[in-house]
């Protein structure tokens, strides 16, 4: 079993519910309307200034986001690969130092648990970042491998550098080896004498970065950022969680938690969801000997699947929030909107929809019945919508390398 | 992919009791059965064994509820297996006011108490009467809704319910109800208690303040030959485990000696695992369509499988059962017969535990990982029931000690043992004085030496301990409760698996049941 020292410290101030991140001191000065929020803990912008400036910052200059709350764990070990395998659905043998991917992992009945990226740092040593705390889960699936599994959530200071002009802006920023870096590659930079590790990695489906230092380095990170922005040279602003929400979803990237119920948050019988019910079977590899999930997931691969989250695309310019989904205008309820976000560049409601197919069929129609205010009056629309195989925005330039610079 | 054809259709992996049980019933409906027995000498725990020049004995000394349905449908008695007659039990009081248990009646106590025992023997023996059908059987799987698993529990419902009314709910009153509140209930004598108590509680980590499973272990044991009288076979246990291997190599069934198994080798693909045989300490690859284990769970699952090959939820509960043993071995190879105070001929079971709560402290002690300050135990002279365990006039006394600590503190040093051991031999002598000078080798096994001599996690009687949360359709835990396992091909034939321990043979009966049925 591996070892995990907890930190049984009192916090310095326990008025101060949120506790700060290595950045905030800097966040604070671009966030004049105080509209916080926790995220695992951490005081976090929702919307930092005006949420439309954000959201453009992100598909059409360079955003800043505070991502140092995202929960990481660092496994290290010699069976850290064994156990790396047994945990996620994907082969990860073959995911060389230097590369990140994408995982989700399953409990033994095959739902979801999480998703989250995986780092491989250096040979056999591994960092993989989640949408919620899981570090019970490691420590249980650490069982009889010889792993350590350290949380270091609060370890390590993390910025996440998104849009087009994020490549120009960290090069100029100093910054080195990003004209070769790969989409989901990793790599080391020095800054003003300090190490900071750049991996080409986001929530975006844009061109973008993540950028990991110790906590120690966090405001000259920052500074050597913001100052391009002080000195003019380019456009850069911080964005809270709002805006990261509307892209998110434009890039077709789920949400634990908001599109579906994790399995460990499950109670009731077929509230939680597999990967193919979440339209990931593809992360599903049944080629490498064993998962956890894998016995159960062989057998639902065998049965005409019962219910999908896709992406919806839903005509009009309501809001589609929490609609219901039906078979036809008035027909039979088929399921739900989760998620749902106005793409101010697509010009269209894009959502992320739970929905029942039928003899392992989609429904041949979708529509959405939309309830709407004007005016403080309640009204009820229908509208029409179009299941999207592919993310609703995509972008060549997220795979260019070296990105265009500006 | 495999491209040959496996050697064995099965290979039983330990042969113990409840291997040898399970390969015989395979063997002889045709099966082709490799049995794989790590040391030289089969049995498992009721493997005999020569302790000194000329003395010989098993960790299980004596039968007690060893399953009359097997010797029948396996013909042991032909086969050279004769049971034995039954033994008293004697609780040893030190002013020579013993308390002798038979099957009907009991000795020693008041008139009241001994009407009091006739009521209690016949309500348990009503018990056990409605239970005794449900341990050769397999358990539903929690959820299913196979008819034959719906059977079983319809079955348990209407067994449950022809008890009448008020011997139902008498019986779900006192299933769960410790020892002591049994005892209180019924009976004034306090060494009538702790003796009846006994066989609820030992080879377990109970004691008679512990609510959860002791009825249901006494009720379990009584459905024995005896009504759970221990008993030594004619020729001693070495005549049943000779009888079942004689059925399986009259069957044409193998038994290997010296081949520990490192390995039940797991092969996946894109179809899930299955399992295809094992491997041997010595890197023989062995293959098998089946792949039965007799050794404890958690040994064939986190050992011999690896996790890697297991859900981590599974693991982890797999992980989580308790198989810490608290019963020591005494062994004492004597000069002659030694004279217990107050008893003509010391051939009946010997309790020394002059009240529950002696019981009770002995574990306390060892809950909290010490060695008993005033151990408590049961101990016979075997050689009074089957000559050929100690040289002609001489004896040898073997006892089981409660409750002894697997994990003491500080760890079993040599030391540690021997002031045990000299405790233990202390404690004999109190009801027979002429005993340290009968004495010409003495040996003490704890649940250490156990676990370690004969590859059983924790020293377990039980392999994993028999309570409410690891019985029946729980035993040894869900998905793993019907003999089946999660990997397909792997099953399991051991005292881990329902209905449990003791030299019953019902795990080893049920999962060539199991197995067979499900061809």
């Amino acid at each position: 079993m591996s070892k995990q020292a907890i930190d049984l410290t009192p916090q310095p101030n326990f008025r101060q519910v949120l506790q700060p991140t290595p950045f905030h001191q800097r966040m604070v000065e671009h966030c004049p309307i105080q509209n916080w929020m926790s995220w695992n803990g951490y005081q976090t912008p929702r919307v930092c200034d005006q949420l439309a400036s954000e959201y453009f910052a992100i598909r059409s200059t360079c955003s800043v986001m505070d991502l140092t709350p995202m929960e990481k764990y660092r496994i290290i070990g010699p069976d850290a690969v064994k156990f790396l395998n047994r945990l996620v659905t994907r082969d990860i043998s073959g995911l060389k130092p230097g590369r990140v991917t994408y995982v989700i992992w399953c409990n033994d009945e095959g739902k979801v648990l999480d998703d989250g990226t995986l780092f491989h740092l250096e040979q056999g040593d591994y960092r993989l970042c989640a949408q919620h705390h899981q570090l019970d889960w490691l420590l249980l699936s650490s069982l009889g491998m010889d792993v350590s599994i350290e949380e270091e959530t609060h370890n390590i200071a993390a910025l996440s550098v998104q849009g087009p002009t994020s490549f120009s802006v960290l090069s100029a920023a100093g910054l080195q080896g990003l004209d070769t870096l790969k989409p989901f590659g990793i790599c080391q930079s020095v800054l003003h004498g300090f190490d900071v590790t750049i991996s080409r990695t986001g929530f975006t489906g844009d061109l973008g970065y993540e950028l990991w230092v110790d906590p120690s380095n966090g405001l000259a990170l920052w500074d050597a950022i913001f100052m391009l922005k002080d000195n003019g040279l380019f456009d850069i602003r911080t964005i809270g969680l709002s805006a990261l929400e509307m892209v998110r979803i434009e890039a077709g990237f789920i949400m634990p938690g908001d599109d579906f119920n994790t399995a460990e948050s499950t109670i009731r019988a077929d509230h939680d969801r597999s990967p193919y019910e979440l339209g990931l079977g593809w992360l599903v590899d049944f080629d490498k000997p064993y998962f956890t999930g894998k016995r159960a997931l062989i057998h639902e691969y065998s049965q005409p699947i019962a219910r999908r989250l896709v992406k919806l695309q839903v005509e009009g310019n309501k809001p589609p929030a929490d609609s219901f989904l039906y078979d036809g205008k008035g027909g039979r309820r088929i399921g739900t909107i989760k998620s749902h976000s106005w793409s101010p560049i697509l010009k269209t409601n894009v959502c992320m929809a739970d929905i029942e197919y039928r003899n392992g069929l989609p429904p041949g129609e979708i529509w959405a019945e939309i309830y709407y205010q004007k005016e403080l009056e309640w009204r009820a629309t229908w509208a029409k919508c179009s299941v999207s195989e592919k993310p609703f925005w995509v972008h060549p330039r997220r795979l260019a390398t070296p990105p265009q610079a500006f | 992919m495999r491209v040959n054809l496996p050697q064995y259709d099965n290979i039983i992996i330990g042969a113990g009791h409840n291997g040898l049980v399970c390969a015989a019933y395979l063997a002889k409906k045709g099966q082709s059965v490799l049995v794989l027995e790590a040391s030289d000498t089969l049995g498992g725990l009721a493997a005999t064994r020569e302790f000194y020049p000329g003395y010989k004995i098993a960790v299980a000394h004596s039968l007690s509820h060893f399953s009359p349905q097997i010797v029948s449908d396996l013909n042991l008695t032909d086969h050279g297996f004769k049971s034995g007659a039954p033994m008293p039990t004697i609780g040893l009081d030190l002013q020579g006011k013993h308390v002798v248990v038979t099957r009907d009646t009991v000795r020693g106590v008041t008139d009241k108490d001994a009407s009091s025992y006739t009521d209690y023997l016949q309500l348990l023996e009503r018990f056990a009467n409605m239970l005794s059908p449900f341990w050769l059987k397999t358990m539903p799987r929690i959820g299913s809704k196979k008819l034959k698993d719906l059977t079983t529990f319809a079955q348990l419902g209407l067994k449950l319910r022809l008890l009448g009314k008020e011997d139902m709910g008498e019986f779900m009153r006192v299933a769960t109800l410790p020892a002591r509140d049994l005892m209180d209930e019924n009976f004034d004598n306090d060494l009538l208690k702790a003796v009846l108590s006994w066989d609820g509680l030992i080879g377990s980590k109970m004691a008679p303040r512990s609510p959860n499973a002791t009825v249901l272990a006494m009720l379990y044991r009584m459905s024995g030959e005896h009504n759970g009288a221990s008993s030594i076979p004619q020729g001693g246990i070495e005549s049943l485990i000779n009888a079942l291997h004689q059925v399986i190599a009259t069957a044409g069934g193998q038994v290997q000696r010296h081949s520990p198994v490192a390995k039940i080798n797991v092969q996946g693909d894109s179809n899930g695992l299955q399992a295809t045989g094992v491997e041997l300490a010595d890197g023989t690859v062995l293959t098998a369509g089946r792949v039965i284990s007799s050794a404890d769970p958690k040994r064939t699952f986190l050992q011999l499988v690896g996790v890697e090959n297991l859900e981590i939820e599974f693991s982890n509960r797999i992980n989580r059962l308790r198989s810490d043993g608290y019963v020591a071995k005494l062994h004492l190879a004597l000069d002659g017969l030694p004279h217990f105070n107050g008893i003509d001929i010391p051939d009946g079971r010997m309790i020394i535990a002059p009240k529950m709560d002696s019981i009770e402290f002995a574990f306390d002690n060892a809950k909290y990982g010490e060695s008993p300050e005033q151990p408590v135990m049961e101990m016979m002279l075997p050689s009074l029931r089957d000559a050929s365990l100690a040289p002609e006039g001489k004896h040898l006394l073997s006892a089981h000690i409660m409750y002894v600590p697997h994990s003491l503190k500080g760890g079993w040093t040599a030391q540690a043992k021997a002031s045990l051991q000299e405790l233990v031999i202390d404690t004999i002598a109190q009801y027979a004085p002429e005993l340290r000078q009968q004495i010409i080798h003495a040996e003490l096994l704890t649940p250490e030496d156990i676990e370690r001599s004969h590859h059983v996690t924790g020293g377990h009687w039980h392999h994993t301990e028999l309570s409410m949360d690891q019985m029946l359709m729980m035993r040894p835990t869900y998905e793993a409760a019907q003999y089946s396992t999660p990997i397909p091909g792997l099953f399991l034939c051991g005292a881990g698996s329902h209905p449990g321990g003791g030299l019953m043979g019902g795990p080893g009966h049920n999962a060539a049941r199991h197995i067979l049925g499900a061809k």
